[in-house]
This record gives C-alpha cells, structure tokens and sequence, in this order.
C-alpha cells in the first residue's frame, strides 16, 4: 500500500531522543509519557504528582513530555507550549515547562517573555519565536502523535507506550508504574 | 483495562470491526456496520435550520452520537474533535455530533465549548435517528457513545460504539478516513 502524503510527520509513541524532552536516564526500564496542555487545570494537578513520581522510582524511570494544546477551549495553551520548545531551543525547555505548570494563570505572551527573562534566556530571540510560530509545527506534530495514540483529553499518560485509563493520583501511577516493572522482570 | 476500549487496530474496511459494550446496549439489533447504506435523516442543527444526510453526497461524514450535552465525557470528546477537526477536513471529511438534546441546548453547550461543527437535535420524535442506526438506549433515553464513518456514496464504512463513560479519542476515526484516503475513492 502506498502512503499518503501527509503534511505533518506523524511519529508514534517510540522515544525520540534527539528530538522528545526526557528526564532520566536512557535506559530506564520504565517510561512514563504524559501529553499535556500548559492551561488545563487538570494537568497542573497532574505536574506536581509526576515530580512526585520521578522522586520515587528515580533511576528506574524516564519522563517523557508532549504537546496536547486544546487550543479551542484554552486560549494560552498553544503559545504557551509553542514558549515551552522555544526554552527548549535554547535547552531550557524543563525549566520553562516547570514555570508554566506553576504559573498557569500567567501564560499570555508578555508574561511569557518575562519569564523568558527570568529563565536567562537570550529574550530576542525567544520573542522572535514566538511571534513567527518557529515550533507551531513541532507542537502540532505532537499533538497529532497523540491523536493517532489515543490521546483522548489532558492529561494522558502512557506506560511504555501502553495508554495509562485508570486514575493519575499519585498511589495510582505508582501502582501503575510498580506493575510495569513487575512485568519486565518478571 | 477493558477491551472494549482498544479501538486502533483496524485491519481494512471489508473486515471492519462493530463491536458493541453488550453490558450497556439495550437495542434489539445493534448498530448499523460497514457495508451498509446509512439511513436518510434530517434534523435541525439549529433552531431555524435542518442538515440531512444527502447534504453531504459526494463527501465523507463522520457521525459522533454522544449521550448527552454538558456531560464530563462527552465534553472532552467534542473539545478533542474540534481540535482535530482541520486533521478530518484533510482527510476529506466533515463531522457531525448528534444526540437526543434540542437545538436550544446544542446552541449553548456549542457556544460555551466554542464548537466548529454542527451538533445535530436528535429530539422529535426522540432518538429516531439514534433508532434507526442502532445506537439508541432506551432504558437510558439517550443514544450510545458510537462513531460512523460514512463514505461519499452514503455506505458505512466503520462503525463502533463505546463503553458509555470511556472517551472514543479520534484515532478510530483517522484509521477509518485513511483506510478510504488510501483506496482512493476520494473526493
């Protein structure tokens, strides 16, 4: 079968590393990916339980984040996540995703470029991003991935690339997190 | 983790799949499935205009039937088509939501959620539509959560309906409208 021609590279759950944001190391036994929407309520509870869970499984866990803007209903959660790559461009991109998470009543541009500045980031060229879109591409890519996966609301996890449906407290992922690891050692 | 749940794989449209959460469905019948035309409707999407089915002769159509406006899930579900909603028109289709509220209570659920595409009144005689592809539940008096793909001659193409409380997501859908895009039958 031949493949369509398709404007956006439409990449599955398989880490990239050269390209997706991860903490932790490489090679840990257990990846948890979230996609995500800086101004979903939801997923700002859901990023004070994920720095939870990193904290508890350390190195037998990478942290994989992508963009899920829902963009129609959030107002600022497509610049705010287009901000979060642009960090990234200039390799802060944790840095910035932690700072939206804790400020998601602050994510219209000219607070962004503040805490672009607050970041230590090169200002100009971080405005510059923004404001021609440089990573709406890249954002949408994301977005599309998790489409094609399943991604059905913010925030959804996944489980080595298994769709996490049961609840995100903290006791839930961990249980969830436990069980995957009893399954690769098993 | 429950199998009614798992959706992506689709292995080309003859072999499509309509599989149904028999723990809810109360429909003698059971929804419509691939190869079969889908019945004629008309109903409004507003309070002073209709849409029918042969609106969209000639092009693909998704139909959404969803329970109920302003319920948690569905909410997401909507918020999340309409997000996708340029990924559909790429893929050479519109999309319709349909459920048993009327067009009062589509106007503001559609305004307050900033909704892109018609929701259909599915309201009189209640749920007929719903009926007549086989979705309806009739204990409960609202449709089930299930998705139509129908193609540019009106045949169905893939059909599946949910547990009622799990959000479908869209990945169905994009397998089912590439399926069609692939063989080329397209508009």
């Amino acid at each position: 079968m031949t493949k369509q021609q398709t404007p956006h590279k439409f990449r599955g759950l398989e880490v990239d590393p050269r390209r997706d944001h991860m903490q932790g190391p490489a090679n840990a036994p257990v990846t948890l990916m979230e996609y995500g929407d800086y101004q979903c309520p939801y997923c700002g509870e859901a990023y004070s339980i994920v720095k939870q869970i990193e904290q508890r499984f350390d190195d037998n866990l990478r942290f994989v984040f992508r963009n899920f803007p829902l963009a129609q209903i959030h107002a600022y959660a497509e610049v705010a996540a287009e901000a979060a790559e642009a960090a990234g461009a200039q390799n802060k991109f944790w840095e910035m995703h932690d700072y939206l998470y804790e400020h998601q009543d602050q994510l219209a541009v000219p607070q962004l470029i503040a805490a672009a500045k607050r970041l230590g980031l090169d200002v100009d060229r971080f405005s510059d991003d923004l404001s021609q879109h440089a990573y709406a591409e890249r954002v949408r890519e994301d977005f599309l991935s998790g489409v094609r996966a399943g991604v059905n609301g913010t925030p959804t996890f996944f489980i080595n690339g298994v769709r996490h449906d049961g609840a995100w407290d903290f006791d839930s992922l961990s249980e969830a997190i436990n069980a995957q690891q009893k399954r690769i050692a098993a | 983790m429950n199998d009614d749940i798992s959706v992506s794989q689709l292995n080309g449209l003859e072999a499509v799949e309509t599989r149904v959460d028999t723990r809810t469905t109360t429909n003698g019948s059971g929804p419509l499935s691939a190869g079969v035309a889908a019945p004629e409707f008309s109903l409004q999407d507003a309070p002073d205009h209709t849409v029918s089915l042969k609106d969209f002769s000639g092009k693909r159509l998704i139909l959404a039937f969803y329970p109920a406006d302003w319920s948690p899930v569905c909410g997401d579900q909507m918020a999340l088509y309409n997000e996708v909603l340029p990924e559909f028109k790429r893929l050479h289709a519109d999309l319709l939501g349909i459920s048993v509220d009327g067009a009062w209570c589509h106007r503001a659920f559609a305004k307050d959620r900033k909704l892109r595409f018609p929701l259909l009144a599915d309201f009189e005689p209640k749920g007929e539509v719903a009926r007549t592809f086989g979705v309806y539940r009739q204990h409960d008096g609202i449709s089930e959560r299930a998705l139509f793909v129908i193609d540019e001659k009106g045949i169905i193409r893939w059909s599946y309906v949910f547990p009622i409380t799990v959000n479908p997501g869209a990945d169905g859908i994009i397998n089912a409208l590439e399926e069609l895009e692939s063989k080329g039958v397209a508009a």
